[in-house]
């Protein structure tokens, strides 16, 4: 049959397949269910949160004032930015530019980290040194210029709220981490050329994995940052 | 040596309602299941395939037949959604007046208190046609309060209150489980309900204590110093209670609440949760100093200070 | 035993017979590593075949120990603590490890890709994965019952499980986290392949109603598992850090958990009888020598399960203190999805009108399905309708029910399923006396065990119950005795299945004379990748009748 030539010429195509249009198609598909799977799992979380929030307005307002928005605000744009060059990555893989695309997965590393870095000096360090960490440790200093105010509020929708807090910028922040993993890898395969415009669908699956995070995180900062 | 409990006993106004339905259904689902396990046992001997017999099969299609046994059971089965749906609404809804009975679970043992303030524990004493309403929660986990033969349940959770309802027909001695899993000796979480005619009922209530819950509640508030802050009118510290209950209170935060019985626990409990508009979080949290009990009687006691009927 | 008798080659029914194949998937290694590191979809079936029938029985045993222990109504033989533990386990194993993977994981991935002739799964390397993440989670399982066990139910219910509990409900959520995406994978790859590895010719509806079947399931499986998957890890959260999502006492609300829990666990039961769906539509099909009646009816129920299934979750809490409303919504789509299964029942019995019915092993347990799954099914008709829900809720009643449904109902298309293709799996023919004797005893069994438990609980008798009322004490004897009867009837496959492996007879490539790539295109055992080439289809499933289509 036709499939043994195919097999033969491209070293790409897995032996299961057919042809390189049908391995492309069930990645391609492959890749939109795992998202969905993705999107029912920060669902249950979502859910969560609107549940609680309307349960305890108060706490939720008196818990958003103390986060910093500028920090939140930098690294939406650091996230944003991210976004950006693992797209313009998309684009130089397609059209084979190795060099260009080497750079700019570089760089969407490199702004990734610097999100989860911003993240853990200015809002989870602080939080947790003040008290401001729900569970055995809490105990919110009263004497903190910062975060001083919450010990007005002691309740527990506060807790509940630096709760949601943690779990969700956290297991965003899992994402991140478990995708600069996977960067690593790619950035040497690219070294090594490996991708050319014949091959690429790992960056394109990368990239959307990349954005759905990034998409997350549009949702997550005004939900916390931004309560009135 | 053995009972054999084919039929459960009957004893309440709903289990005489719902049990028709029950019996209807067992014989709705044995004839439906029964009838097609023989025509497929049937149909499967008729065109069993033989030696010497050789029969073409011949695919049969039939679209008004799949339309009409599609549409068949749709029908049945909002018919038998309906006779529920009736029979769940007569369950939820209590009539006005009945006389109400606080019931607190915990691991493992019903505790209950009387309208007058008698307290028993794993035996409820009922009369027998009146309407009674359990106001139930829990200090621990769930459980839930069933007596088979009223055919009434109802879960019981901690920081809530859930009410059951019931009308006796029968006296006699029932038992009382608990059907929600709670720990160890769920098994064990039981009692005995006794209905009784309303004048012996009269006469058990007699031999208990005059301090209604209501009355317990109205001391607690004076020994643990409500009333320094929730004294006359709104111009002391804290809003006055008088006429709160069921009505919406304004918060601070914007939006307003209903004082039903959770939010007046709440209140209590964790005072910062809502703080209500134009006063400052003064009230200290009594979280540890009050059990459900406590709390049951404050919330009594609020109560008679007047307001609307939650519902 | 020889099934010549079922073959009857003709001119509009050819049967081919390819002859046993020198190499095929369970010969062409021998190493241990290369079952362990196969990629081939038949041999990871293989191994969740074994990993499954152990968890099979381990589940059983606890099974069997609590119910010596519900002889008597005195907690005499266990200690109360030990008896929740029993069946907390019981049903963890039976449902985790045993149920959800029967069908998909074992006939599902030997299956799929035969039926549909691919080489292979879409991700054989993710199949693979799939297995190892599931042993990791058995793992966790095994050491929680070393460690001491788990007592909170199968259901997890908050507080309880999230602050009173003092066993290991950290380990459970994380075994639940993890086993959970397994499952997710399985499902992944079988929508994946479903849709993008069929041969040329095999449109849609030329599927096998089993593929619909697995199709609808791993659609649930897929949107599903990671909902429970976040709910068990928030439980877990709520161990370590002591912070209360669901428990009121530090804020939570319990009701939402149940929301989160149920949201996936009724799906779940889908996830429990759909496969088994497909299993029966093959085996009903190729025994009447018929093509399915109404084929579109049944692919398109399985789909509007999956879809309506999600949306019912409520009726497990219809007196958890849910709003009236609410339950009342939940009730009317309960008695809506109901539907689909009873239109299913109809097309079955009528595949039979006309036919040439051959009542070999198979179709033995497709008419205990039948008849068990009408009855679970039927009885859920009552726990869906709220106000008889009221008194039936956890009594011994829904225990039944869901004995009913899935002992009854998917176990028993299980082993119908296992009976069907086993000679396909392994070549060898088993032997068809002792085998259908062990589906009768099954049967009897099965009913002695658990209708006297329809009684228990309208009587009253509450579930999770170590010590009860005497007055229940014959329901509860009846199903001890019963239950020792079905043991046997589950152990009887082990000896004669086992035996056929060693003495059994060369099943030949279509020992049955079914239709169906997996039997009329593929050698028994399939050689390793499947086809010597990729079939071209075309015709309809269940050509039994040649072209011809009769209306009346
Ligand atoms: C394989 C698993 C499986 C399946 C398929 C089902 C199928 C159904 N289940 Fe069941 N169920 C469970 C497993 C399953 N269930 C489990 C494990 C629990 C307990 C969980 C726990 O608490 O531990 C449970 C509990 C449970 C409850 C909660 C009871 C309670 O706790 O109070 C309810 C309530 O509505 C319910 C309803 C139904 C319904 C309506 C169906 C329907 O899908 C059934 C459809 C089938 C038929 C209807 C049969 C065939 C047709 C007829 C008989 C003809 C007539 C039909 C009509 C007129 C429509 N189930
Ligand atoms: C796939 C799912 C599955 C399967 C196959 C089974 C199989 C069986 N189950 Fe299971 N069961 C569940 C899923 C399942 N169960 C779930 C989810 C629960 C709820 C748990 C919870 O509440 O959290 C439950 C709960 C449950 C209870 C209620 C416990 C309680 O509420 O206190 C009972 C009681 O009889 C029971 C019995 C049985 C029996 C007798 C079998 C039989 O089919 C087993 C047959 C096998 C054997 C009996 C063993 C082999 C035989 C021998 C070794 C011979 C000797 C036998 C004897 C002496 C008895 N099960
Ligand atoms: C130190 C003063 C103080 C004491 C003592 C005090 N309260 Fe309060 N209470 C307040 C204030 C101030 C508010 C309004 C702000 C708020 O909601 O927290 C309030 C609000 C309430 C409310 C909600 C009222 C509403 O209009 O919604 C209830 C109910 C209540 N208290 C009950 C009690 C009970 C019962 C006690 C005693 C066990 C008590 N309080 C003791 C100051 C006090
Ligand atoms: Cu309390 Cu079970
Ligand atoms: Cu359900």
């Amino acid at each position: 049959m036709s499939s043994l030539d195919s097999h033969a010429d491209n070293p790409y195509l897995a032996h299961h397949f057919e042809t390189e249009e049908q391995q492309t198609e069930s990645c391609t598909l492959g890749m939109w269910l795992f998202l969905a799977q993705e999107v029912m799992f920060f669902g249950g979380l979502f859910l969560a949160y609107a549940i609680y929030r309307s349960l305890y307005p108060e706490a939720w307002s008196a818990g958003s004032h103390t986060l910093d928005v500028v920090v939140g605000g930098i690294n939406t744009v650091f996230l944003l930015l991210s976004s950006f060059t693992m797209a313009m990555g998309v684009y130089y893989a397609q059209t084979g530019k190795q060099k260009q695309l080497a750079l700019m997965l570089l760089a969407t590393l490199a702004l990734g980290i610097t999100f989860v870095t911003v993240k853990w000096f200015f809002e989870y360090a602080p939080k947790i040194e003040a008290g401001v960490f729900p569970g055995k440790l809490w105990a919110p200093n009263p004497a903190n210029h910062h975060y001083g105010q919450l010990a007005f509020f002691e309740g527990q929708g506060l807790q509940m709220f630096f709760l949601l807090y943690f779990v969700m910028t956290g297991m965003h922040a899992l994402h991140m981490i478990i995708g600069f993993g996977i960067l690593l890898v790619l950035i040497v395969m690219t070294m090594q050329g490996k991708f050319h415009a014949q091959r690429y669908l790992p960056i394109l699956f990368f990239g959307l994995y990349w954005h759905f995070v990034d998409i997350v995180w549009v949702f997550l900062f005004p939900m916390f940052y931004l309560v009135s | 040596m053995w009972n054999f409990p084919l039929l459960p006993e009957q004893a309440s106004a709903y289990a005489a309602k719902v049990d028709p339905l029950f019996y209807a259904l067992a014989v709705f689902v044995l004839t439906f299941t029964m009838g097609v396990t023989t025509v497929f046992i049937v149909l499967g001997v008729r065109y069993r395939k033989r030696r010497g017999v050789h029969r073409k099969s011949v695919h049969v299609e039939n679209m008004l037949i799949e339309l009409v046994w599609s549409a068949i059971p749709v029908v049945i089965a909002i018919a038998i959604f309906a006779w529920g749906a009736v029979l769940y609404y007569d369950h939820g809804k209590a009539p006005g007046d009945t006389i109400d009975i606080n019931v607190i679970g915990k691991q493992w043992m019903w505790k209950i208190q009387h309208p007058n303030g008698l307290r028993e524990v794993n035996e409820l004493h009922v009369p027998k046609g009146r309407p009674v309403k359990l106001i139930m929660t829990s200090q621990d986990v769930i459980h839930s309060f069933y007596v088979p033969a009223f055919r009434k349940k109802q879960d019981v959770l901690p920081a809530r209150y859930t009410s059951l309802w019931f009308e006796a027909t029968k006296v006699g001695e029932y038992p009382l489980f608990c059907a929600e899993y709670c720990g160890t000796e769920h098994s064990l979480m039981g009692g005995t309900v006794y209905v009784m005619e309303p004048s012996d009922y009269e006469e058990w209530l007699g031999g208990g204590p005059a301090l209604t819950p209501a009355a317990e509640g109205e001391a607690i508030f004076q020994k643990m110093g409500c009333a320094t802050c929730h004294d006359a009118g709104d111009s002391s510290r804290g809003p006055s209670l008088n006429g709160l209950y069921g009505k919406d209170v304004k918060l601070r935060g914007g939006g307003t609440i209903p004082a039903n019985d959770e939010y007046l626990r709440r209140s209590i409990m964790e005072p910062t949760a809502d703080v209500v508009v134009g006063y400052t979080p003064l009230m200290p949290a009594f979280k540890t100093q009050f059990n459900e009990d406590d709390i049951l009687s404050l919330l009594a006691y609020i109560k008679s200070l007047g307001g609307g009927t939650q519902e | 035993m020889s099934t010549e008798h079922l073959v009857e080659p003709s001119a509009d029914f050819p049967v081919r017979d390819y002859g046993p194949p020198r190499v095929h998937y369970l010969n062409w290694r021998h190493t241990i590593a290369s079952w362990l590191l196969s990629r081939d979809h038949k041999r990871i079936g293989i191994m969740y075949l074994v990993s499954i029938s152990i968890f099979f029985v381990v589940g059983s045993l606890f099974a069997a120990i609590f119910r010596l222990e519900l002889l008597t109504p005195e907690g005499d033989f266990l200690q109360a603590d030990t008896y929740n533990k029993f069946f907390t386990l019981h049903g963890v194993v039976m449902i985790f490890f045993f149920l959800i993977p029967s069908i998909p994981a074992v006939l599902g991935n030997f299956l799929i890709p035969l039926m549909i002739g691919a080489k292979d799964v879409a991700f054989p390397k993710l199949n693979l994965a799939s297995w190892y993440i599931f042993m990791v989670g058995g793992t966790i399982g095994v050491a929680i019952i070393l460690l001491g066990g788990l007592d909170t139910g199968w259901t997890f219910y908050t507080p309880l499980s999230s602050s009173y509990a003092n066993t290991h409900v950290f380990l459970a959520a994380m075994l639940v986290f993890i086993t959970g995406f397994s499952s997710i994978l399985t499902g992944l790859n079988f929508l994946v392949t479903i849709h993008k590895m069929r041969a040329p010719g095999l449109t849609w509806f030329r599927l096998p109603l089993f593929i619909w079947a697995h199709y609808a399931t791993s659609v649930i499986q897929v949107l599903g598992t990671p909902v429970l998957a976040i709910t068990v890890f928030l439980v877990g959260i709520e161990r370590i850090w002591g912070v209360g999502i669901f428990d009121p006492a530090l804020g939570g609300d319990p009701i939402l958990f149940q929301h989160m829990f149920w949201f996936y666990s009724h799906p779940a039961v889908y996830i429990m009888i759909l496969p088994g769906m497909g299993v029966i539509s093959e085996v009903i099909a190729c025994f009447s020598r018929n093509r399915v009646f109404g084929y579109e009816f049944i692919a398109f129920s399985s789909v509007a399960i999956a879809i309506i299934g999600f949306l019912v979750w409520g009726h497990h809490m219809y007196v958890s203190g849910q709003s009236m409303y609410a339950n009342l919504v939940f009730s009317l789509l309960t008695m809506l999805v109901a539907v689909p299964s009873a239109i299913k029942i109809f097309n079955w019995t009528a595949t039979l009108y006309k036919g040439n019915v051959i009542w070999e092993t198979p179709m033995l347990y497709a008419v205990g399905f039948i008849g068990l799954f009408g009855i679970g099914g039927g009885t859920g008709l009552f726990l869906g309708t709220t106000g008889l829900d009221v008194p039936l809720h956890d009594t011994y009643f829904v225990v039944a029910h869901f004995h009913y449904v899935m002992v009854g109902g998917m176990v028993m298309a299980y082993l119908a399923g296992i009976h069907f293709w086993w000679p396909k799996i392994t070549g060898k023919m088993y032997a068809q006396t002792p085998a259908k004797i062990s589906a009768i005893v099954v049967f009897v069994g099965f009913n002695f065990t658990f209708f006297p438990q329809f009684l228990a609980g309208w009587n009253g008798m509450p579930r999770r119950y170590h010590s009860y009322n005497a007055d229940f004490q014959i329901w509860n004897v009846l199903s001890t005795a019963g239950a020792t009867v079905l043991g046997i009837g589950f152990l009887m496959p082990a000896f004669y299945l086992g035996w056929s492996l060693f003495f059994g007879k060369d099943a030949g490539s279509n020992p049955w004379g079914a239709r169906g790539l997996e039997w009329e295109a593929c050698t028994s055992p399939p050689i390793p990748h499947n086809f010597e080439e990729i079939p071209v289809v075309t015709q309809e499933a269940y050509a039994y009748t040649g072209e011809e289509t009769v209306s009346v």
